[in-house]
Parts: C-alpha cells; structure tokens; sequence
C-alpha cells in the first residue's frame, strides 16, 4: 500500500476503502509488517478465470490440509469408540471453544477469560428452554432452542466486549474474569432459574434424520462439522476488511483511530463473532456431557480455557486445536500415570513451561525447529510478540 | 466533572440508597445496623487483602493472579503456627513472612526474567495459582479448617445500644483494617522507600535514572504485597474458614476492589472494599438470591462511568 493510496482513503473517509484492496496483497494471515512492509500482488490465480471461491480455496488448500482431512475423516475407522468420543469429540469442542479465545486475544489482542462462561451461557440457555431432567426447564423444541442459545451467546459476549473494550490490556483479563466468576456465582446461587448447585442432568442431544447423535460416530462427525466450520470461517473472516482491521486495532489501536476506524465498534464486534463460536461450542459441550453445573463455568474451566490457547499457540487458528487435543490427551492418560487428583499440578506445570520457555505455544516450538532443522522459511505468521 | 454533574451523580447514586436506609432503619434498626458492621468488618479483610494486591499493581503494572493462593498459604501457615505455639500473634507474622517470601521467589526467581511483558508476566502468574493452590490442595486435603480466636477476642461484646452485643473478633477487624491503612499510608507518604515506590508508580524509567535499584523497590514492594495477602490469610482463617476455594473467592474480592477503587491506588483498594463489602452484605441480608448480582451491577456501573475506576487515573 502506497502513501498515497492511504491518503485517498482518508480523503474519501470510507474506512472499507482501504482494506477491500488488502486482502489481495496479504498472502500470509496478515499483520504488522503487512502495514509496515507490504508485498506486491503475487496472486497466481488473477487472471480472473476461476470463480473467486475456487481461487479462495486453490490458495488456501496446501497437501498438509488434504492430509490432516483424510486423517480426522478416517479417524473413526482405526480408534475405539471410547476414544472417538472421549477423546477426539471432546478435543473438537474445547478447540471450538479455545479458537474463539485465539482469534479474540491472537487477532484482537484482547485475552478474555469470560469465554467459557460464553459457552456456558448457550449451554445453559440449551438446558433451560430445551429438555432435560429437572422440572424447570420448558421442553421447547430443538429447532427453537439452538438458535437462541446462540443468540444468548452472541448477546452475553457482546455485553462482556462492550464492558471491556473500555479498558486494554492486562485490565481485560482482570476485567472478563471478574465477569466470568460473577457468572458463576449467579448460576451458583439461583436456583429459580439455573437450579443453583445441582445444574442440569440429561440434556441430550435431539434424534434428528432418525440419526441418534448422542452415539459416538453421529456425534463425532457432528463436531467435526462444527469445528471445520468454526476453522475455516476464521480463516476467511481475518482476511476479509474487518479482519484486517481488527489486526490493526491490536497492533495499533491509536493508529487505526486517526485513520477514521471505530476502534471500540471493531473490538465488541470481534467479541460478537467470537460469542457465536463460542456459543456453538457451548451448545456442543452440554451435549457432550449430558449435563451443565456451575462447575462446567466455575474458574477451573474459565482458566483451562486459556491453557488450552496459550498451550497451541493463538498466532494460527490451529493452535486452538492443537491445544485442546494435548490437554485432553493429558486429562485422559495422564491419570494412569500419576494420581487421578494431581492433574491440575501436570497443567499447570505444563502450562508454566510453555509460558516461560516458549510463549507462542506449541505453535512457537514447531516454527522454532523449522528455523533450526527445516529449510529457511517464513514463521507461521508475521503478528505479535507476545500471547 | 463539573459541579452539577456532581450533584446529579450523588442524587442519582446517593438518593436510592438514603432511602433504603431510611425505610431499612425503622423496619428494623438492629438488623440494619449489625449488616452495616458485618459489612464493614469485611471490608477490612477486603481492604488487607486487595491492598496488596493494588500496590503490587501500581509499581510494577503486573496482575498477581496467584494473590488468592498466597492468601491461602498464608491462612494455612498461620494456622499450624497458631496450633503449634499457641499464638495468634506469632501465626499472624508467620502468615505475612510465609506468603512475602514466596512473593520474593516469584518476583525473583519468574517475573523478573520478563519484565516489560505485562501479558506473559500474568499467564505466568495465573499458571503459578494453578500449581500453589494443587499443591496446597495436596499437603492440608479438601478438609475445612477453622482458627480460634485469640482468647482476649473471644466471646462477644455486650451492651451496645440497639445492637446489645457483637463478636469482639469481628469487631476487631474494623482496627487491623484501619491499622493497616495507615500504615500503608505513613510508609508510601513518610518514608524514602514510599517516596521511591509512589516515583516509580509515575515514571518507572525516570527512577531508574535517577540511581535507584529499581529491582530492589520491585522487590520489597511484591514482598510487602504478598505479605499483606498471607496477613490477610490468618486474619480471614478465623473470620470465614479455610477450605480450597477460598483462594478465588478472595482472588475475585480483589480484582473487583481494585476495578471499583481503581487500579494502583490505595485509597480506592479502601474505597472499592467498603462498597463490596457492604453491597455483599446487605445483599445476603435483604435479597440473599441476588447479592452477587449487586455486586455486578456496582461493577457495570462504575466501569461504564469511570472506566479507570473511582480512583482510577490513566495509565
């Protein structure tokens, strides 16, 4: 981007003037020396041919992709139905989850730990109005309930990102935990609507196409579906205007202001998108468990949350994923090794690790090997410093 | 702020609450006035406890999330002190040092290595609660425990007007808390290390310059931080009770005080815990359901007004 075509887009004072050229220059996830240093238009595909989907896809599909498909679609052939569901379903929905905490705090720059009080908020919004088996909730159908809880979420989140987006930094987390133990504490103490200690028991998944979801095969091809869903519409969601925005806002908040962007509209509506991963994730989860109790948004989770990012990486919509299969595989197997109650000391020691020694997660240790081992590449992504 | 809004805003926030006073105290004076004591002695343990963590924040704009578990450390120190010797006076500097030398280490041995790097130097303080509070999980189990009062607190104190009597312990807290305060306020207002910590809350850089150990100040004050949590353990070990959990509870406390009060300021650490403590309070004791949505709506509200909170200047 030249000086001058900055200038005309400030002239104009259309703020999607500007990005709607970006995209295009910007073959990498974008960022700060996409601002300072930006490439020329290398795209293979301009000759204009090709429906822009497919030229989306011919650059965006790379063989690791053909491979890591083939990998979770032939998953269910050579793992235990245990495993699909414990391990791999549960992974998917807490990568759900993380990757809406990784595109807030990777692509916004603002780490919130309210994200599973996000979830829990649809998943409670799923077990009041849907079935279950406590007295109160009111039976309606799925088809009403699920898109409610979703609204439920993207309403919460956007309240959570309207209260927070005042302050920056280190004030978020204080800020969005505050709000997610408050949260807890209400579903705690009320027992008029979210029935206080005991939560909700059988929240079970509807019998839809005459396909049982609850069984381990449906319900792993469900969340699959799910998180494809939630990976690739990051994916194209940081690349579009308002993506490459908010990057903006994160790296330079000042910067982007004086460019005429509404920095603080940017900010809560990331929080929005991010409160309707996360909701469908929520939604996900009671299914999963069968159940929601204010421990599944007690501060244990709100925290494991942010391990299960920080763990994969928040520079990629991956890490996200990444991170929630590690610690699921450790929640799972670590107990046959040490005692069933010290899993916390292994997460956390985990987590320290990584924190101390390697920030960018385990995406940061993949990208530091290749450095040292691989041939001379790019890192996985030009953004921040720090998580 | 000009004058008029400042009235509106007294009238605005002021007015409910006068009224609810008034009809509080003639519905029944003895209920109002023992909440308005309950809510004021737990606010000096809000106030120990979060002033720690405020100072800690001002100097070195570093989050301690693991603050709860040096409470807790603190509590459970205090406590085989206490059953040990005998002393509740001995338990309690025994809670301060416990908790002020594991601040040390922190400080030291972890933060220190990543200065500047606010966010790191939190997840880093946020992986440390996990692992104190597991590993105190593991050496005093889930079991509850409850400190005795020292023998000259015991028992309550009787023939108070209206009221007739109240726990001399409770009663107590009231003076650690101001104790507390003002000794914060003659060390940060009357001695060279106030003078060098309030300096390095405006320009850390500038002090640096100026030929102070910065690292030296960075440490005393993480340690007198940390400390005033482990206090504020033993003092809380006989006033509410020892039990897992009790370290986000207070952990929460803090954030919400400092939000309230404004970050780095240890007159809103005081002004942030009397509202907690007595939305809390009067919370249980008129709406028992809904206190802690009190408690969220004062949060809102003040976060919506004065982003920086009541105290609060801009970074």
């Amino acid at each position: 981007m030249t000086a001058a075509k900055w200038r005309r887009a400030m002239n104009t004072g259309l703020p999607g003037a500007v990005p709607r050229a970006l995209p295009r220059a910007l073959p990498s996830t974008g960022g700060r020396t996409a601002f300072a240093a930006p490439r020329p238009a290398l795209d293979p595909d301009s000759d204009g041919s090709a429906p822009r989907w497919l030229k989306f896809l011919r650059r965006t599909l790379s063989p690791r992709h053909v491979l890591v498909l083939a990998f979770v679609l032939l998953l269910p052939i050579v793992v235990s139905p245990f495993v699909l569901y414990q391990v791999a379903s549960q992974a998917l929905i807490f990568g759900l989850i993380g990757l809406s905490l990784t595109f807030l705090a990777g692509y916004g720059g603002m780490v919130s730990l309210a994200q599973m009080s996000v979830a829990g908020m649809a998943g409670y919004a799923v077990a009041v109005l849907g079935a279950s088996g406590t007295a109160t909730s009111l039976g309606w159908p799925w088809g009403v309930v699920v898109p409610v809880a979703l609204v439920v979420a993207v309403l919460g989140s956007t309240l959570i990102g309207w209260l927070s987006v005042r302050t920056d930094g280190i004030y978020t987390i204080m800020i969005t935990l505050a709000i997610g133990v408050a949260f807890y504490y209400l579903v705690l103490q009320n027992y008029t609507v979210f029935n206080g200690f005991q939560g909700f028991q059988k929240v079970y998944p509807p019998e839809v196409f005459g396909i049982d979801w609850r069984s381990p095969l449906p319900f792993y091809f469900l969340c699959l579906f799910w998180a494809m869903a939630g990976y690739f519409f990051i994916q194209w969601l940081v690349r579009t205007p308002f993506g490459i925005v908010l990057q903006g806002t994160r790296d330079n908040a000042r910067r982007m202001n004086s460019l005429g962007y509404n920095v603080t509209a940017h900010r809560v509506a990331a929080y929005a998108v991010s409160g309707l991963l996360a909701g469908v994730g929520g939604v996900l989860l009671v299914w999963y468990n069968g159940l929601i109790t204010p421990g599944s948004v007690g501060t244990g989770w709100l925290i494991n949350l942010l391990v299960i990012a920080v763990l994969g990486g928040m520079k990629h919509p991956i890490g996200a994923f990444l991170g929630a299969i590690v610690f699921i595989l450790l929640q799972t197997f670590a107990i046959d090794l040490i005692d069933r109650e010290r899993f916390n000391l292994v997460i956390g020691g985990v987590f320290l690790a990584i924190v101390l020694f390697s920030p960018d997660g385990l995406l940061g240790l993949w990208a530091k090997l290749r450095m040292r081992f691989g041939p001379s590449q790019v890192l996985t992504s030009t953004t921040r410093r720090h998580p | 702020m000009t004058k008029g809004e400042r009235l509106a805003t007294w009238i605005v926030v002021g007015g409910p609450i006068a009224v609810f006073s008034v009809w509080a105290l003639a519905d029944n004076p003895r209920l109002y006035l023992i909440t308005m004591l309950n809510s004021l002695t737990l606010a000096s343990l809000y106030f120990i406890v979060a002033s720690g963590f405020t100072l800690v924040f001002g100097l070195m704009r570093n989050v301690n999330l693991a603050h709860g578990s040096l409470y807790l450390l603190g509590g459970y120190v205090g406590y085989i002190v206490a059953r040990e010797t005998g002393w509740w006076i001995v338990a309690l500097a025994a809670g301060f040092l416990a908790a002020a030398i594991a601040g040390l280490l922190i400080q030291v041995l972890i933060l220190r290595r990543m200065q500047g790097q606010d966010l790191r130097q939190t997840l880093v303080t946020i992986g440390l609660s996990i692992v104190i509070a597991d590993v105190l999980l593991w050496t005093f189990t889930g079991q509850v425990y409850q400190m005795e009062a020292p023998e000259w607190l015991q028992g309550p104190i009787r023939g108070i007007p209206v009221i007739k009597a109240y726990s001399a312990y409770r009663l107590s807290l009231l003076g650690f808390g101001l104790a507390i305060g003002l000794f914060l306020w003659w060390l940060l207002n009357r001695t060279k290390v106030g003078t060098m910590i309030r300096a390095g809350v405006d320009d850390r850089a500038m002090l640096a310059a100026a030929g102070i150990n910065v690292n030296l100040v960075f440490a005393i004050t993480f340690m007198l931080g940390s400390g005033l949590a482990g206090l504020g353990g033993v003092i809380g070990a006989v006033e509410l009770s020892m039990v897992p959990g009790e370290d986000t509870r207070l952990l929460l406390a803090s954030l919400i005080v400092v939000i309230v009060g404004g970050m780095g300021s240890v007159v809103g650490a005081a002004i942030g815990a009397a509202i907690l403590g007595l939305a809390e309070t009067y919370g249980l004791a008129y709406a028992p359901t809904y206190s802690v949505v009190f408690t969220f709506v004062i949060l809102i509200a003040v976060l919506a007004f004065r982003p920086r909170g009541i105290m609060g200047r801009p970074a």
